[in-house]
């Protein structure tokens, strides 16, 4: 059972106070979009053996919504951050890179 | 026989004799026992019956580890199967019956199955009830269910309590003997806050009776002068009865704690399940000896040695009189030595290695017991009982060198470290070839939070078999995890410890090496589910080579033992038959908990009332004392309709829809959810959220909405009234409130996050209450207020005023097709609001109704209900609701899935209304069938039910339903057949059924 701490009231949150998201930073795709787009942003979501970024919110607790950058197989947490972002803040991306590097995701290499 | 010995036993106490019954025959123990000790010294060896084959099954072990000595404990209301008797202590008046068998333990018809075990093979489950199908109602299925589970289901309600508990540790030392106790004082030595869970009544585990020094003192003096140190210890905390079941994610550990299975009926909980935070684990959760496969190895009085030696020095109790040891390594020995101190006739020793033992092998010789080396076990014969052992050479194919008549056998295929609680959550194994299992790989150990180990394993969990190496790997151990939980260690004092003058053991899978198929089709792997060596030989040869596979298609450890005794035997075996080395093979995964654990723990205190809260309104209680029959809706609890004296359910939703249709009805509608959205994007915002143009609507004025998922499907409806320029209050169902407001609140914080927008979910700050039906406005105006007439309140407008003394918000909305006001007042004021219009209108007839008359009148006026028209499949336009969808709108949500292949598909069943020919009722989810069938052979189909009731106003039958190209098919019949082989026709209609032109709520 994880142990998250949210971003906006501070408080280490156990996964009972927590509920999951699924995958953050996806960019949502509206009525123009193409098929592929759509399929893209609907139903495609990565699903690594390691680092990972998802949604979570602390429903059980502020309420709020917030994002966690962690390892899906060691558990290890980089932090946790707003969920107001598109993309993950720079301090959590040059720590993934120190533990696993040539690690890449989407923008940031 | 088995039986108590003139003298020994560590744990009992011989001042305190208990009765107790098996099978309804009284028998006696002594304080201290096990159920498993006090049978075996009774002579009850066999005390159950395999699972498969209903072989006869005794005590093979003497701990946690035991698959065969489970029994149906206690009566009544503390009736429960499956406890192992090895685990259970006993008290005076602990009643036990045996398991699996019919008419009895001694004579059991379901023994037949033996006979019959060459048709019954590995996948006998899946290689037979594949076909032919008509076999599976009259043969299949009983067969089944007749072999479903060991034990017997309780029938009453448990009278035990049980609870929670919460604890957070800097480290957490799982298993009290002498490792983790080591390791519990070097640990909190360093000032760290420890917790030591023990799943036995005793500290110390095997230690004392495996004898040794330390420090010049026998090691069970040193056991008590540890435990005494740690209780002086503030920062330590002991726990007995106490099983680390699980570890988890990020340090959390669920331990089991058993404070009243040993004295049941006392005050205070049964069990009780900790919930613990730990910094740091150290696993000192021992090991567990293997057996040997060889011919016959299930038949009551072999033992494990480690077990049948445990049995002689704990309890006083030989399990045989003349016993026969077969080992591959020099534990065994201390069998045979104890058994011969104590006055048994141990007849031989077999070792399997051709140059035998080394300093326990000479102590035994020099005690006189004679030791065969290089050999082994050919067979065991006897029925509920041994009676024989045959002796071969190891290196063999069994040939019978000597036969030796014997009552019990030990047995000993070396040691393999428990390993599940480091493995739970990750913690990766490495193949010791020395010793021949499994143990923790340090380098790949669970890690937390911060990336790094949280778990390091101590003693003979982590492989040391020694004395000499398990206190010094203990003692490390707890350094090393309380300097990881933050803490400075103190360096380690030396002692000095007996060394190990152990001889190499030698892995032995079969016994012997070569034996024959049918040698090896009496070899028991797994005891509890009858799996045998030729079982697993035979799935490799029909191409399972995954372990994970094997397990399953051979149930090997998916007993209720989960396979503790013969996971290891299992994987060899398996390895051996594909060619391949055992850690190429791998192991199976350990998941927890480590034993079972009650139902009881793990609802802990959430039972009967407290199970989940109940939402009231103001106006609850009046409604239970007004005949509610209560009808839970999520958490709320509404009237499904009030039932006077005399009136059946039905009866009184008939009388409740009449009502409202002839008068004038009250309904609670204080659950509908009401949330504010407010600030100067909440138009842009509903616009957004709704499939409706919502920002268009103005202030005073309602409209009714429907919500998406991005997935296209309809998920909530409701009525939106704009209350002035920047708020609107957004009505949704009773069971969506708080799934509609976490949806609003998603797409504000993760999406439109600068929209500046805030919701507030005010449902339980209102009662609201619908007053329906023609004479509603009479009603109201005999309160006084504010001017309820179309005039100044038409159709589909809101207003905030007075009604008689009360502060009411006035929605002119309805969803009956009546005129309709549903008046919002503060929570507080709801009762004597309902009080003053159930006065007021007492002349005019008024009557409170329920949900259901609530659902006849919305389905005679065809509106929809989200869950009962709606499945998370629908989207609006299947049910004909395109005129509530915008047009305008650049973009809603699910505007784009709306537009997917799959949702513009002219053949999507859309919604109508159905009339039976007869006026009968169509059952609730019945399907409409078409001509044919599909791949599968079953009717095709047309089209479904979504709600169906009796409409008293139109004296008939009425449903809604989704029908493949409904809307065009007016007028024609089409077939719902029942499940009782009735056949409901039905024609096609409009699905308003009542009041098309909408006249009546337009007053
Ligand atoms: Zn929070």
């Amino acid at each position: 059972m994880l142990i998250l701490e949210c971003p906006c009231c501070g408080v280490l949150a156990d996964e009972t106070e927590l509920t999951a998201g699924g995958e953050a930073h996806l960019k949502r795709f509206g009525p123009e979009s193409s098929d592929d787009e759509f399929e893209g942003y609907l139903f495609r979501r990565e699903n690594p053996r390691g680092v990972h970024f998802e949604r979570w919110r602390h429903s059980h607790g502020c309420g709020k919504w917030f994002h966690a950058a962690r390892n899906t197989v060691t558990l290890e947490v980089y932090g946790t951050y707003s969920a107001q972002t598109t993309e993950p803040p720079e301090a959590i991306r040059q720590k993934i890179s120190g533990v696993a590097p040539g690690w890449k995701w989407r923008l940031f290499k | 026989m088995s039986q108590r010995l003139p003298k020994g036993g560590r744990l009992i106490d011989r001042s305190t004799e208990m009765s107790f019954t098996f099978n309804g025959q009284t028998l006696h123990g002594y304080a201290g026992d096990t159920l498993a000790s006090a049978l075996l010294a009774n002579d009850r060896m066999m005390v159950g019956r395999s699972f498969k084959y209903h072989r006869p099954r005794g005590v093979v072990a003497s701990g946690a580890e035991e698959p065969n000595a489970l029994i149906n404990m206690g009566q009544g209301s503390r009736f429960e199967p499956n406890q192992r008797a090895t685990t259970t202590e006993l008290f005076s008046g602990l009643t036990a019956r045996s398991q699996n068998h019919w008419p009895s333990l001694d004579f059991d018809v379901g023994a037949v199955n033996a006979h019959l075990s060459r048709f019954l093979p590995a996948g006998f489950y899946y290689k037979m009830f594949i076909h032919p199908r008509s076999f599976w109602k009259h043969v299949y299925e009983p067969f089944i269910r007749q072999s479903a589970g060991l034990g017997q289901a309780p029938t009453e309600r448990d009278a035990d309590t049980y609870e929670h508990f919460y604890a957070f540790a800097d480290v957490l030392v799982i298993g009290g003997g002498i490792a983790g106790l080591e390791a519990a004082r070097a640990a909190g030595a360093s000032g760290a806050k420890v917790l030591v869970l023990e799943q036995t009544a005793h500290w110390g585990g095997r230690a004392p009776v495996d004898g040794g020094h330390v420090g010049g003192r026998p090691v069970e003096d040193y056991i008590d002068s540890l435990v005494a140190e740690l209780q002086a210890m503030e920062n330590v905390t002991l726990r007995s009865r106490c099983m680390g079941a699980g570890v988890y994610d990020h340090g959390y550990v669920l331990g089991y704690e058993r404070l009243n299975d040993h004295r049941p009926g006392q005050d205070g909980p049964r069990h009780r399940l900790w919930r613990i935070r730990a910094k740091q684990i150290v696993t000192a959760t021992g090991a567990i000896e293997r057996p040997l496969s060889f011919a016959g190895n299930d038949v009551p009085g072999v033992m494990l040695a480690s077990a049948m030696r445990d049995y002689v020095v704990n309890w006083g109790v030989t399990p045989g009189q003349r016993v026969v040891v077969a080992t591959n390594n020099d534990d065994a020995y201390r069998t045979a030595i104890a058994l011969k101190k104590a006055g048994v006739d141990v007849l031989r020793i077999l070792d399997a290695r051709e140059t035998g033992g080394g300093a326990l092998m000479n102590t035994a010789r020099d005690m006189g017991i004679r030791i065969d080396c290089g050999r082994g076990i050919g067979k065991v014969t006897g029925g509920k009982r041994v009676k024989k052992v045959q002796i071969c050479a190891q290196a063999g194919a069994g040939g019978a060198l000597e036969e030796i008549a014997c009552d019990a056998v030990a047995m000993s295929g070396g040691w393999s470290p428990v390993v599940h609680l480091w493995s739970h959550c990750g913690g990766k194994l490495l193949w010791d070839g020395d010793q021949a299992h499994f143990r923790p790989d340090p380098s790949r150990a669970p890690t937390g939070a911060d990336g790094k180990p949280f778990v390091t394993v101590a003693g003979s969990a982590n492989g040391h078999l020694g004395l000499d190496a398990i206190l010094p790997d203990a003692g490390e151990a707890g350094r090393v995890a309380a300097q990881a939980a933050g803490f400075k260690p103190k360096r380690a004092a030396a002692v000095a410890v007996d060394p190990t003058t152990e001889a190499p053991m030698e892995p032995v899978w079969m016994m012997p090496a070569q034996a024959r198929p049918a040698l090896r089709a009496k070899a028991w792997l797994d005891y509890q589910n009858d799996v045998k060596v030729s079982d697993v030989r035979l799935a490799a040869q029909e191409g399972y080579e995954s372990v994970e596979h094997t397990k399953r298609y051979t149930t090997l450890g998916m007993a209720t033992d989960q396979g503790k005794l013969s996971n290891i035997n299992g994987l060899a075996t398996l390895a051996d038959a594909l060619g391949e080395a055992i850690p190429n093979v791998g192991t199976t995964t350990f998941r927890p908990p480590y034993t079972p654990i009650s139902m009881g723990s793990i609802g802990g205190e959430a039972r009967g009332a407290v199970f989940q809260p109940v939402r009231e309104t103001p106006m609850y209680g009046w409604h239970d004392s007004h005949g509610a029959d209560w009808e839970p809706v999520g958490q709320w609890r509404r009237p499904y309709a009030y039932v006077r004296p005399g009136e059946t359910t039905h009866d009184a939703v008939m009388r409740e829809v009449r009502n409202v249709r002839e008068g004038v009805g009250m309904l609670d509608a204080s659950t509908l959810g009401k949330i504010v959205v407010k600030g100067p994007d909440a138009g842009r915002f509903l616009d957004m959220l709704y499939t409706n143009m919502m920002s268009t609507l103005k202030p005073g004025k309602c409209r009714y909405g429907l919500m998406c998922s991005e997935n296209g499907f309809l998920i909530d409806d409701g009525v939106v009234a704009r209350i002035d320029e920047d708020t609107f209050l957004c009505h949704t169902t009773t069971g969506g409130a708080d799934r509609i407001h976490a949806h609003m609140e998603e797409w504000l914080q993760t999406e439109w996050w600068d929209w500046q927008v805030y919701t507030a979910n005010m449902t339980e700050q209102y009662a609201q209450i619908a007053v329906v039906g023609p004479k509603a406005r009479v009603l109201l105006e005999k309160l006084g207020g504010m001017d309820l007439s179309k005039e100044s309140l038409a159709f589909m407008e809101w207003r905030d005023g007075k009604i008689g003394s009360f502060d009411a918000r006035v929605y002119r909305i309805s969803f009956s097709g009546e005129l309709s006001y549903e008046i919002a007042v503060p929570a507080s004021q709801g009762q004597a609001f309902w009080d003053a219009l159930m006065q007021a209108g007492a002349d005019l007839g008024v009557m409170p109704y329920g949900t259901e008359a609530l659902h006849i009148l919305r389905a005679e006026k065809g509106f929809i209900m989200i869950g009962d028209e709606t499945d998370g499949t629908v989207i609006p336009q299947d049910l004909g609701l395109n005129w509530a969808i915008s047009k305008k709108k650049t973009d809603y949500l699910g505007k784009r899935a709306q537009s997917r292949d799959h949702m513009t598909d002219p053949t999507r069943w859309k919604l109508v209304g159905l009339e039976t020919v007869d006026g009968s009722v169509i059952p609730d989810g019945a399907y409409a069938v078409a001509e044919g069938t599909n791949a599968n052979g079953q009717r095709n189909t047309q089209g479904r039910v979504t709600s169906t009731y009796h409409s008293p106003t139109l004296g008939k039958g009425i449903a809604m339903g989704l029908v493949l190209n409904g809307p065009d098919r007016m007028g024609e019949v089409i077939d719902f057949p029942g499940t009782d082989g009735t056949v409901y026709k039905a024609k096609i209609v409009d699905p308003v059924f009542y009041d098309k032109d909408g006249e009546k709520q337009n007053v």
